[in-house]
């Protein structure tokens, strides 16, 4: 059954072998000549910002705003999806569900919009 | 015959040939582009582009890559290990399986074998493109965090929030295409293409595909992620040699993808365009509709190129405004639209391609109507800078200096006592750094 996917995963292992061998070879092909500077991160030449980013880092909270936003419209996309391959078999039937379930979404989404979740500043 | 019967019996030794193929084929796409867009780009601008290395400049990109391969590795000390190190594997990966869904040609035969040029045929093609795409924004962020350091971060930050807000007007314009074509598959999608292109007939969802695709793939004018007077150079900043190559060689293979993807939905795949099959019958052959789809495609990679040439950046509010306020309410109702007008049509009242077809003229009239409307007046600032006559602000006459902020003390964190191969002489030599 799973056998039409078989060309996928020959894809996937070559771009894997292709993409794992160049991050392997590049230390080994390239010349090596580290100083401090070189390994500090890069700011344009000032002193790096002390903060280490990894493990205490913080980010601006929008971001993660985007993504739940995402997750929810991502999750609406993918529903219109099977509606849309048998809108024709399921007729008016099928058209007034997709008004409502648009709709549905349409009054979350005009409640994110008021609340200012979709402005950016 | 349907496409996904003809793969089914592919012997192995074809489907390997077709990986290879393919994923030859993008790389020289790659190579390609890279020089493609340097020349027009300096057409553009009115010098010369590239033209020593090769025949016209034309291996300028290769020996680009060759160059990476032998710069200096750098990972910094700040850096997570492992996670650094697989970033650029997570990013390429996906830019390749997603294109071994596009069909690249009508059917033919390899070594007596029939087979169409296509390495897969899904039932749910185009989500495998899309689901890619979704990992690919993996990379990017790992790739970010990884590297231990501001500017990657933010860039990362960035990138993934857009990718995934013009994933979802991207996502959205396909369900108008899947309506008509009734199947995910997109060899079922090309073939539902026969008579009319869903360009003429979807020119709503064709728009906003274009211009999600362009802030998909982070390109001019969205490349916000890589705004080099703000972030340096986005999320690879601190990535070197072989490791930024595979996130270059993902970004283009995407733009490749995207483009494959949007005459796969909208322009007829392989199919001959302009009713050229009537004139000659070889037009229609397996192979030629390679020539076709690759010209398909080359026009859509020439509409990013064109797009870097020709508009500024834009701001990131108004860029998410853009995806968020804009397409993905226009496709919405498009959406419903679509649905009602065909709910119509299958009650044998109105012809649905004329129908569709002025539906989309009178949303576009309304869309360029849209942007004559003057924006909300503001408020006048009676404290605001004064401008001048010429149009530059300057500040007020009493202008007060505001004091300097305090200098804040750097604090080197985990920093090995001494770096690897470091010659304390040189160093000296340098001064501090």
């Amino acid at each position: 059954m799973l056998q039409p996917y078989l060309p996928l995963v020959f894809m996937f292992l070559l771009a894997g072998a292709f993409a794992l061998f160049s991050v392997t070879a590049a230390p080994y092909i390239g010349p090596r000549r580290y100083n401090r500077a070189k390994l500090d991160a890069y700011e344009c030449g000032i002193e790096p910002s002390p903060a280490p980013i990894v493990g205490g880092g913080r980010m601006p909270v929008a971001y993660y705003l985007t993504a739940m936003l995402f997750i929810l419209f991502d999750i609406e996309m993918v529903f219109l999806y099977p509606f849309a391959v048998s809108a024709d078999k399921l007729g008016l039937f099928g058209l007034v569900e997709i008004a409502l379930f648009v709709a549905t979404v349409g009054f979350a989404y005009a409640y994110v919009w008021r609340r200012g979740g979709l402005d950016w500043n | 015959m349907t496409t996904a019967e003809l793969l089914a019996d592919d012997p192995i030794w074809l489907i390997l040939i077709k990986v290879v193929g393919i994923f030859a084929f993008l790389v020289v796409m790659t190579l390609f582009m890279i020089n493609w867009e340097r020349k027009v780009v300096a057409r553009m601008q009115q010098r010369p582009g590239p033209n020593r290395v090769g025949p016209n400049g034309w291996l300028q990109s290769l020996a680009d890559g060759l160059k990476l391969a032998f710069k200096e590795d750098i990972r910094p000390v700040l850096a997570d290990k492992w996670v650094f190190f697989l970033a650029p594997v997570i990013s390429c990966i996906p830019a390749f399986v997603a294109f071994s869904v596009i069909p690249i040609g009508g059917e033919v035969s390899i070594f007596g074998e029939r087979t169409a040029l296509q390495l897969v045929d899904l039932p749910v093609g185009v989500l495998v493109v899309l689901a890619c795409s979704s990992v690919g924004v993996y990379g990017i962020v790992l790739s970010g965090w990884a590297s231990g350091s501001p500017y990657p971060l933010l860039g990362a930050l960035r990138s993934a929030a857009q990718v995934i807000s013009y994933e979802i007007a991207m996502g959205l314009s396909i369900v108008g295409v899947v309506m008509f074509s009734h199947s995910m598959s997109t060899s079922d999608i090309v073939k539902a293409q026969g008579n009319l292109w869903f360009v003429v007939l979807l020119f709503p969802s064709f728009a906003i595909y274009v211009i999600s695709m362009v802030g998909e793939t982070n390109r001019a004018p969205f490349d916000l992620p890589e705004a080099e007077s703000e972030l340096v150079g986005g999320f690879h900043t601190e990535y070197s040699s072989l490791k930024f190559a595979l996130f270059f060689l993902a970004e283009y293979v995407n733009m490749v993808t995207v483009s494959a993807l949007a005459s796969t939905l909208f322009l007829g795949g392989y199919q001959t365009p302009f009713g050229l099959g009537s004139l000659w019958s070889g037009f229609d052959n397996g192979w030629f509709g390679l020539v076709w789809f690759v010209a398909k495609t080359l026009f859509f990679l020439f509409v990013f190129i064109w797009l870097r040439g020709t508009l500024p950046r834009m701001r990131y509010d108004q860029f998410m405004r853009l995806g968020w306020k804009v397409l993905v309410p226009i496709s919405l109702v498009w959406i419903v639209a679509v649905a009602l007008v065909r709910a119509l049509n299958n009650s044998g009242e109105f012809s649905q391609q004329q129908f569709l077809i002025i539906l989309g003229v009178v949303l576009g009239v309304l869309v360029l109507l849209s942007l004559l409307l003057p924006d909300r007046k503001v408020e006048e600032d009676p404290n605001a800078v004064p401008i001048t006559g010429g149009g530059f602000p300057v500040p007020p006459l009493d202008l007060e200096v505001p004091k300097a902020p305090t200098r804040r003390t750097p604090v080197v964190a985990n920093l090995p006592k001494e770096p690897v191969a470091v010659t304390a002489s040189k160093e000296a030599s340098d001064g501090d750094v």
